[in-house]
């Protein structure tokens, strides 16, 4: 057992602190600085900040170098993540898709043609990607999607209905799951498709959300042509493809989470500190006091976790049974610890925005808490995969309607 | 960055799993459960043979020169054999605590009759009903010559009954530090709720009693603190397993248990429960063996997040088994009593979340 990094990793730390440092976007941090408000000025401001991290090569840092990324280890990884976290830096956002998701599922299944194509346009942020994967009636039941391709000819006729779709409407393309067999079983019947956004018959709407602001959109796909070439690896094999997918989106920026984490957790203690409860800062209310201890153990306890993980992957090129229950731990956390805060605002979380403590960020990110147990992977789906692949245990029957007299 | 144990340290842990299959099936460990103060004495000797109490010590005290990290998957074990032994306070905790505090010559004494089994040591903290904090310790400390001489009554002291040297917590003026202590006044073996493990009261009454060089109770509390949630994580662990085998094989409704979500999800629930506590285990001992410089907050989240966790865990447990652990005969309630008796030792989890807060400077 060794938690230090080697002295070369060190070095690397200080490199990527001070370029941290050098490039925040400016006023960053600052007190009196306000992130921008509405949805566009916030994607203007992520295009910008992930174009100065682009361009210096940070963006495609855990990518291989044959696909024009930066190849850095695991550690250097880490590391990246750490700083970025700990300088509070903004968070990738608008081109997340593309590097997390899009572009390790296309340099894993997709042809040569399709990996010059689509790669360097996604590092050099030139086109940004969504991905289409839920749908109203395929929620956790992901396979069960319905939106169809048929293949006419040299090209795929879509038509359905995807959710929950990240930038949907300022997105270039699209990487999209979608039924092309009907009659084979729900898993066996799915392909992927890397669809053009700017083609007839796409519609996003964005959707408000509980917090009253619109990140998602639904988008509505009607007769929209596909040329046949934009098929991503074999027809019918998308669901194993999706796994590519989804294991990237449980990566190695996890540490760089919980980093994350622990700055909320800063603000939660500072705000415990300011406010008062019966008279005492409730920091030192007992019933608080022991609350925000309590989120102090769970937070560092991830760290701990992601520890693990690292370890796992490092010896084994995989996390281990840690790797299965970290999703869910993580985002149980974040519901208590943002509940905690709430609960600390007391009379004045009554109110909302500008009339709330720090302009409402505690009533918007305990109702935000709700997407980690609802997203990737709800809840009940961590559970019911810990508990068939971790422990073994035998799958349920599949339920039918009993027929009512 | 590593933080797992080393092929060594995985090959002690499967050895020390294989030995006590054989030697310490929970048939050996009722024959310790009924009489007040019992433990099995054959085994001691056994472990003793294979070197165990010897493995954390340096080679000139009668060591085998490891680290407290080589500890961390033998009391595992141990917790998952729920060993009727008194390893933990003579070795990790009473043991840990000499060789942190101890001066060159206390060691050199101290050690060797330790680590070779021959001498049961154990860690006598508490003097009232309602802590294990340092500040709260009176049992009272006067000098006397070269020496000292203790007076009060230590309680719910682990393994008192089968101790012969008692490292003491006392306070001399202002500064609580440990004493060790040969011959107390009297020992009062006390009915443990833990069947599986022997409790009593130490009385101390002008006992002559020597000073342990290194002043105050750290770091002695914190490494023990992470050896005990190592070896919770060890007893949880066995819960999960017959819990998991049992919902496997038991049938209701013509299916087994085990194929219904409400089962399922507890089972998931235990899972993620044990692995964070192991997680926070692991890193409360490499932090005090490495004294890194959040080994004693971690110490308590560990305690604290272990000791709630593994509440939920046991009682799960119990639930998933339904009236069959509701029965003197299934091994549960046996798990369930060491689980519930580590959760107040050395802190309960509301006492670590004060020293977090206050660590964190709440």
């Amino acid at each position: 057992m060794d938690l230090a990094f080697t002295a070369d990793e060190e070095r690397f730390r200080a490199e990527i602190r001070a370029w941290i440092a050098g490039h925040l976007p400016a006023g960053w941090g600052e007190p009196g600085f306000r992130e921008p408000d509405s949805f566009e000025e916030r994607l203007e401001f992520a295009r910008a900040w992930e174009s100065t991290l682009a361009d210096a090569g940070w963006a495609g840092i855990s990518w291989p170098v044959e696909y024009g990324g930066r190849g850095a280890t695991l550690s250097e990884q880490i590391i990246f993540h750490e700083e970025m976290a700990r300088a509070r830096a903004p968070r990738i956002f608008i081109n997340f898709v593309g590097i997390n998701l899009a572009g390790p599922t296309i340099m894993a299944h997709g042809s040569e043609e399709q990996k010059r194509r689509y790669l360097p346009k996604i590092l050099d942020m030139s086109e940004i990607w969504c991905q289409g994967f839920s749908e109203p009636n395929a929620g956790s039941d992901l396979a069960g999607l319905q939106t169809r391709a048929v293949l006419e000819g040299d090209r795929f006729i879509v038509n359905g209905q995807k959710i929950w779709t990240s930038f949907a409407h300022v997105a270039d393309w699209c990487l999209l799951l979608c039924r092309t067999d009907p009659d084979a079983p729900k898993h066996k019947g799915l392909s992927y498709l890397l669809v053009d956004m700017r083609t007839p018959g796409i519609e996003p709407r964005p959707i408000k959300q509980v917090t009253a602001e619109a990140e998602f959109d639904e988008v509505f796909f009607t007769d929209v042509e596909v040329p046949a070439s934009n098929l991503l690896g074999e027809l019918n094999r998308g669901w194993l493809y999706a796994g590519t997918t989804l294991s990237n989106e449980r990566g190695p920026a996890f540490l760089a989470h919980q980093i994350r984490f622990q700055n909320v957790l800063a603000d939660i203690l500072d705000l415990a500190k300011r406010t008062t409860r019966d008279g005492v800062p409730a920091s030192q209310h007992p019933a608080f006091r022991e609350r925000l201890a309590k989120a102090y153990a769970e937070v560092e306890i991830m760290r701990y976790i992601g520890y693990r993980i690292v370890t796992a992957i490092k010896r084994n090129g995989q996390p281990g049974v840690e790797g299965s229950v970290a999703k869910l731990y993580w985002s149980e956390m974040v519901r208590h610890f943002q509940e905690t805060a709430l609960a600390v605002t007391g009379l004045a979380g009554l109110l909302d925005f500008d009339d709330a403590p720090d302009q409402g960020k505690w009533q918007r990110g305990y109702l935000m808490s709700f997407a980690q147990t609802i997203a990737a992977g709800s809840s009940e789906i961590q559970k019911n995969i810990i508990s068939e692949r971790v422990l073994g245990m035998p799958r349920g029957e599949v339920w039918a309607p009993k027929e009512r007299v | 960055m590593d933080f797992d144990f080393s092929p060594d340290q995985y090959a002690l842990r499967d050895e020390a799993r294989r030995f006590l299959a054989e030697q310490c099936p929970t048939s050996h460990v009722r024959g310790f459960t009924d009489d007040t103060g019992a433990w099995s004495k054959d085994l001691w000797k056994r472990m003793a043979d294979l070197g165990w109490m010897a493995l954390p010590f340096p080679e000139q005290h009668g060591g085998l020169g490891q680290s407290p990290l080589d500890l961390v998957l033998l009391v595992e074990e141990l917790g998952r054999a729920i060993a009727p032994v008194p390893f933990l306070s003579s070795v990790a905790f009473a043991g840990q605590a000499i060789l942190r505090h101890g001066s060159d010559e206390q060691r050199a004494r101290l050690l060797p009759s330790i680590a070779a089994g021959d001498r049961v040591a154990c860690l006598a903290i508490a003097d009232d009903a309602d802590t294990f904090d340092e500040a709260r310790v009176t049992c009272r400390a006067e000098p006397a010559g070269e020496g000292w001489r203790l007076s009060g009554e230590k309680r719910y002291v682990l393994d008192a009954p089968a101790a012969d040297l008692f490292i003491v917590a006392a306070r001399a003026g202002d500064e609580v530090r440990w004493f060790a202590v040969d011959e107390p006044a009297a020992v009062h073996p006390k009915r443990a709720y833990d069947r599986t493990r022997t409790m009593g009261s130490v009385v101390l009454d002008g006992t002559p009693a020597e000073a342990l060089a290194v002043p105050g109770l750290q770091p002695a509390l914190r490494v023990a603190t992470g050896l005990l949630c190592a070896e919770m994580v060890g007893t949880a662990g066995r819960i999960l397993e017959i819990t998991v085998e049992y919902a496997g094989q038991r049938q209701q409704f013509g299916r087994p248990i085990g194929s219904f979500q409400a089962i399922k999800h507890k089972c998931a629930e235990m899972a993620t429960e044990l692995e964070a506590a192991r997680a926070a285990a692991y890193y409360a001992c490499w932090a005090s063996a490495s004294d890194a410089p959040d080994a004693e907050v971690a110490a308590s989240i560990a305690k604290s997040y272990i000791s709630d966790a593994f509440g939920h865990l046991g009682g799960e447990g119990v639930q998933i088994h339904g009236g069959i652990a509701f029965t003197w005969e299934h091994d549960m309630h046996l798990y369930l009593r060491r689980l519930k008796t580590a959760q107040v030792l050395l802190g309960d989890a509301s006492y670590h979340r004060e020293r977090i807060a206050q660590l964190a400077g709440l």
